[in-house]
């Protein structure tokens, strides 16, 4: 790729610029700066569309009285009960316990503070679900 | 506390934070050649590793890999050490930097504050260099960030235990020895044929030159397997895999042409700029695959984009390389052997 070549389109990481190794007039080598690449940004957009979507179904799913809120705090921070467990230190199945709304209800203040630890939230957000999930990207140079 | 640590902007963690440490310590390197010299560059498809649900692709070598082989071809002592406890991690690492030590630390990018919100995945390979602490901060130097950054103590620690595959464990390395004279030029030549060999003669169907053969035959497969929108998935893992923050564009290939032309200088060997031209065509054609595969994505595919047309461009890029590395690696090989004798005739030969 030619230094002229090296692509500056908008892309979802604000003002940060990432390094591509182009070549200069010289024919030599040099790492040059760059906004992003527009093949690149429509497969991270799709990765989040699809993170989005599961939240979405998850939220409904909480809202219907099957899944817990803990639920959508897991999906939101893109956790499955195995990565949630190692964070909180319980074992897979009592997190997939929790996920029960049912459980989840009678759940001691003790564990709820833990889980809120985790997200960095205050315990009794532990319980709801927000409106807004809260993921907000700048694309560049705005 | 502050140390004088000069931060460069590098493509790629592994490779930027071995090239900024080691240039720390005196032994001076850009990050192409610590990409080259840790034989960073790779291929392999691994269907069976699922990341997101997702097939892995990966461009480039197991994690620690790159740092490994550097600090071993130089000659260079790195101290690698995990750890248990948060506490006793963050203590140490204090207590390093109080030595006036910028300590590497390998972390999970997700919990670093810094981070674009839209590059935060768990992800628990990210290496960045510590260097120094201001009250609660600890000034960062993250290679993949134009200028350093600042991270509060207790995002730091949290990064430090992210969990998950491959959890860093609070591992942290710091540069406890270095060579009086660095072997430069035989460090490149064993990077080199370490690259040529794993590319065009790992016995694994899934490695090397034969992966990339591998996905070009099985992506032909995906419309009719998978569907429409599970194969609008794979492509899009596929393109970020290659892509994405820290390869340097065109799934590193960029980066490591730009290796060759700075091998070229060392080994004062200009055959070597050849290959690098070489290297750029075969990023190039990475580059004009990751675009056919984002028009797919995007549902904007002309006829020229369709999947046997894609599967055609990966197998060019495989033909490509290996008869690159072949070529390659017969063109080093004489350098090898004697690199290799003038090693051993040291100490070994007898006079006469």
């Amino acid at each position: 790729m030619d230094k002229q070549d090296v692509p500056q389109d908008v892309g979802l990481a604000g003002r940060m610029r990432e390094v591509t190794y182009a070549v200069n007039a010289q024919g030599r080598y040099e790492a040059v700066p760059s906004y992003g690449w527009a093949p690149k940004t429509v497969a991270l957009e799709q990765a989040w569309e699809r993170i989005l979507q599961r939240l979405e179904a998850v939220r409904a799913q909480v809202a219907a009285g099957e899944l817990s809120p803990l639920a959508w705090h897991m999906e939101r921070h893109q956790m499955n009960p195995g990565l949630l467990a190692g964070y909180v230190g319980l074992s897979r199945w009592r997190v997939r316990r929790h996920l029960k709304a049912r459980v989840f209800r009678r759940l001691k203040p003790a564990l709820r503070a833990r889980y809120a630890a985790v997200f960095g939230i205050a315990p009794e957000a532990l319980g709801r679900v927000p409106e807004d999930p809260g993921l907000v990207f700048l694309a560049n140079r705005e | 506390m502050e140390i004088a640590f000069q931060h460069r902007q590098s493509a790629h963690c592994e490779s930027g934070v071995a090239a900024n440490l080691l240039s720390h310590h005196g032994v001076g390197l850009s990050e192409a050649l610590a990409f080259g010299i840790g034989a960073g560059l790779f291929f392999a498809y691994l269907p069976f590793i699922r990341l997101n649900q997702l097939p892995l692709t990966t461009y480039r070598i197991a994690t620690g890999g790159i740092l490994r082989r550097v600090t071993r071809r130089l000659g260079v002592g790195l101290r690698m050490v995990c750890y248990r406890r948060p506490a006793r991690a963050m203590a140490d690492l204090d207590a390093r930097l109080a030595q006036g030590l910028p300590v590497g630390c390998q972390t999970g990018g997700y919990w670093l504050p810094y981070f674009p919100p839209a590059y935060r995945f768990h992800f628990n390979m990210h290496n960045l260099v510590v260097y120094g602490r201001d009250g609660d901060d600890y000034l960062v130097s993250d290679p993949i960030f134009e200028t350093p950054v600042r991270c509060a103590r207790a995002d730091l620690e949290r990064a430090r235990f992210s969990r998950g595959a491959l959890a860093p464990r609070g591992r942290m390395y710091f540069v406890e020895r270095t060579p009086s004279a660095p072997d430069l030029r035989k460090a490149v030549v064993d990077g080199i044929r370490e690259v040529c060999r794993i590319m065009t003669r790992t016995p694994v169907c899934l490695i090397g030159v034969r992966g990339i053969r591998l996905l070009a035959s099985r992506l032909e497969g995906w419309p009719a397997r998978l569907g429409a929108e599970r194969t609008r998935l794979h492509l899009g893992q596929l393109i970020r895999m290659q892509e994405e923050i820290g390869t340097g564009g065109g799934g590193f290939r960029f980066m490591y042409a730009a290796f060759l032309q700075e091998a070229a200088g060392v080994l004062e060997k200009p055959a070597l700029l050849g290959f690098a031209e070489r290297m750029t065509a075969v990023g190039d054609q990475w580059r004009l695959f990751a675009a056919a595969g984002a028009r797919n994505c995007k549902g904007r595919a002309t006829a020229a984009d369709d999947f046997p047309a894609m599967a055609a461009r990966l197998r060019h890029c495989a033909d490509l390389e290996e008869g690159l590395f072949r070529e390659l690696e017969a063109a080093v090989a004489a350098d090898s052997r004697a690199l290799r004798a003038r090693g051993q005739g040291a100490g070994t030969r007898p006079a006469g």
